[in-house]
């Protein structure tokens, strides 16, 4: 995610095209997207409809624990014996759920906040600006460990999504903001303000549609933020109660001593996992910068 | 004197809005873990309570009560009680007050875990060593990430090609899953170096030579768990800001002026530096917390895994001490960028030059 804002930054003047079916041959055309977007279809395609070809169970022990891959279990077993492409498909599933649901939450609240603050200006915006930057200061890992450990008994997969949403908001606000800010004057906002829409009118129907394509950057990179935060949260035992993820996989191997014991696949598959699934969001995203942003293609 | 001085001014209004950031942090700080209903000395009591009787255990109880500031206190020392012999509880914006005073003194508290143990002697010996991990990192990490982007950018061609899908795979690990890569592949497997703590066994914290020795060989794979993130995240950020600067017309006059390579890459780089640099600011955050828990793979003896084992053991005020702690921190190393962009950028000079 650091790198996140800089992209932003330097996004600069434009995204105000709306999506259209020419930028969409331009985007299958870009090889990067097509790698970004293949890898990612092909990690959701293995959460989505690997339940419906495979046998999972991630509640019973098939054999011992840290058995080696072998042919009836392809990834072996983890420390309880069970079958790891079971845990793999459900830990993959509730991550793409958390990013997914974070995602959401953190680009609807700094989408909102960013686009109000830009527009209306004056003591408003100063207000949530100032709010925005405190927040963005104090590291959102930390607010959510204090969150995170205060909820102990009902610390469920949405509870933390959740939570995750409601502190990783803020550089989106913040991004979101300076867009709105160089939208305000524009004629047609004028035109549309004579014409008796209220703040929120011209909000949601006169300027948000210029950000549509940028907001939708904003929240590819909220969902890659929401799912390494969900790692960062299960790596400090702080995970859901309630459900296998991919950091939980990693913990649970950690502190049951698969490094040690040379028990590779209870820790690689998972890695490998978040990795392609956060590194083909960053490809999505930078590949979208060079077709809104023709400066950055050459 | 501030009124004629730009740069001074500005700083001047930085720190003021950090002493409210501080605020609210301390506040967040305060509230967010006292949100649910987990009584520390309940679980301090679980622990302790074991074969005593039910007098002496209830003497004890008193005492952590009081030392963790849960009930009123009388003048006398005794605990407070009402008419039915129940301990007074101290209201919630009363233990806040307190809380203020005793962070202003430094005074964190006590840990639950290591119990007589005080939260900012655990603190006092961890810290050194997540500063020496985190800051040599993360600047150097800064600097030869943004030359790798800026060169990047320049050039174009197979560098560019080669360094762009590296830097974007590296700065989409996770730093705890390169940490755990690093430790079973060069830990572990080929044994090139320790793979967890941060001294030798029979060392003790030191400034002699051998401990000296011994701590940077530990020191090599928590470095470059976390680095190679820093430099990925940075070069790429630092590559769009330079293509972006490379459209500009000052860029396209210097080169229609006939002025040398080198120099027109000075100009850029000097240009795109600035917004690196206040993106450093905000990036800050996140770094510190990927950091944090790199640190708990090689079980790092800095504040990471001080955070760790008290989450673990429900040590609330080690908890909020820690993450008290690293939040001044970042809001620190906050104020210094901020302070070097007063500085180095003219506009700060220029604006309130022409203002007054």
């Amino acid at each position: 995610m650091c790198w996140s804002a800089f992209s932003i930054r330097a996004f600069g003047q434009l995204g105000r095209r709306a999506i259209d079916m020419k930028l969409l041959k331009q985007l299958l055309r870009s090889p990067f997207f097509v790698l970004g977007a293949g890898l990612f279809l092909l990690t959701l395609s293995f959460g989505l409809l690997g339940p419906l070809f495979m046998n999972l169970d991630v509640n019973t022990r098939v054999g011992l624990a840290y058995m080696p891959p072998s042919a009836s279990h392809w990834l072996g077993t983890d420390h309880m014996g069970v079958d790891m492409i079971s845990m793999l498909v459900a830990g993959l599933r509730s991550s793409l759920y958390v990013g997914f649901l974070a995602g959401t939450v953190a680009t609807s609240v700094g989408t909102l906040i960013g686009l109000y603050g830009g527009y209306k200006g004056g003591l408003i915006d100063d207000v949530l600006t100032v709010g925005t930057n405190l927040f963005l200061v104090i590291p959102s890992l930390i607010v959510l460990i204090l969150l995170s450990a205060s909820v102990e008994n009902g610390r469920s997969l949405t509870l933390i999504a959740l939570i995750i949403g409601c502190t990783t908001w803020t550089w989106s606000a913040r991004a979101v903001r300076a867009q709105a800010v160089s939208l305000r004057n524009r004629d047609h906002v004028a035109l549309a303000r004579i014409n008796g829409f209220g703040t929120l009118g011209i909000v949601f129907f006169h300027i948000m549609p210029y950000l549509l394509s940028y907001i939708f950057m904003v929240f590819i990179l909220q969902m890659a933020a929401g799912i390494l935060s969900e790692a960062s949260l299960s790596m400090l035992g702080l995970g859901p109660y309630d459900s296998v993820s991919l950091g939980k996989i990693l913990n649970e191997a950690k502190t049951n001593e698969a490094l040690t014991d040379g028990a590779w696949w209870a820790f690689a598959p998972a890695m490998v996992l978040i990795t392609t699934i956060v590194f083909s969001l960053y490809v999505i995203n930078t590949s979208l910068e060079g077709v809104f942003n023709p400066r950055l293609r050459k | 004197m501030l009124k004629n001085h730009p740069t001074l001014t500005y700083i001047a209004g930085r720190a003021s809005w950090y002493v409210v950031t501080f605020f609210v942090a301390i506040t967040v700080n305060f509230f967010l873990p006292r949100l649910g209903d987990a009584n520390p000395v309940d679980t301090i009591m679980a622990k302790v309570s074991e074969g005593l009787d039910a007098t002496s255990a209830k003497a004890k109880e008193e005492a952590y009560l009081k030392e963790f500031d849960l009930v009123e206190v009388e003048p006398s020392g005794k605990v407070k009680r009402d008419a039915q012999g129940r301990p007074v509880r101290t209201s919630l914006g009363h233990q806040f007050i307190n809380y203020l005073g005793m962070s202003v003194r430094l005074d964190l508290g006590s840990s639950i875990l290591q119990h007589p143990k005080r939260v900012s002697e655990i603190i006092k010996a961890a810290l050194p060593w997540t500063l020496a991990l985190q800051l040599p990192t993360i600047v150097l990490g800064w600097l030869i990430g943004n030359g790798l982007g800026a060169l990047a950018a320049y050039r174009r061609g197979v560098f560019d090609k080669l360094m762009y899908p590296l830097a974007l795979l590296a700065s989409a690990i996770p730093a705890f899953c390169f940490g755990m890569l690093l430790v079973y592949v060069f830990g572990i497997r080929l044994e090139w170096f320790p793979a967890v703590g941060g001294y030798d066994d029979g060392l003790t914290p030191e400034l002699s030579f051998s401990f000296f020795r011994s701590a940077s060989y530990y020191y090599v794979l928590p470095f470059f768990s976390v680095f190679s993130i820093v430099v990925g995240g940075q070069a790429i950020g630092m590559r769009s800001m330079c293509i972006y600067e490379l459209g500009t017309d000052y860029v396209k006059y210097a080169k229609l002026l006939g002025i040398s390579e080198s120099k027109i890459l000075l100009y850029m780089f000097r240009n795109a530096m600035l917004p690196q640099l206040t993106g450093l600011a905000l990036a800050l955050g996140s770094m510190v917390a990927g950091a944090l828990i790199a640190e708990m793979i090689f079980s790092y003896p800095g504040l990471g895994m001080a955070v760790l084992t008290a989450i673990q053991g429900n040590d609330y005020p080690l908890i909020s001490g820690c993450t008290l702690l690293v939040t001044v921190c970042v809001l620190c190393a906050n104020f210094s960028v901020d302070v070097l962009v007063g500085f180095l950028d003219p506009r700060i000079r220029a604006a309130r030059q022409t203002g007054n």
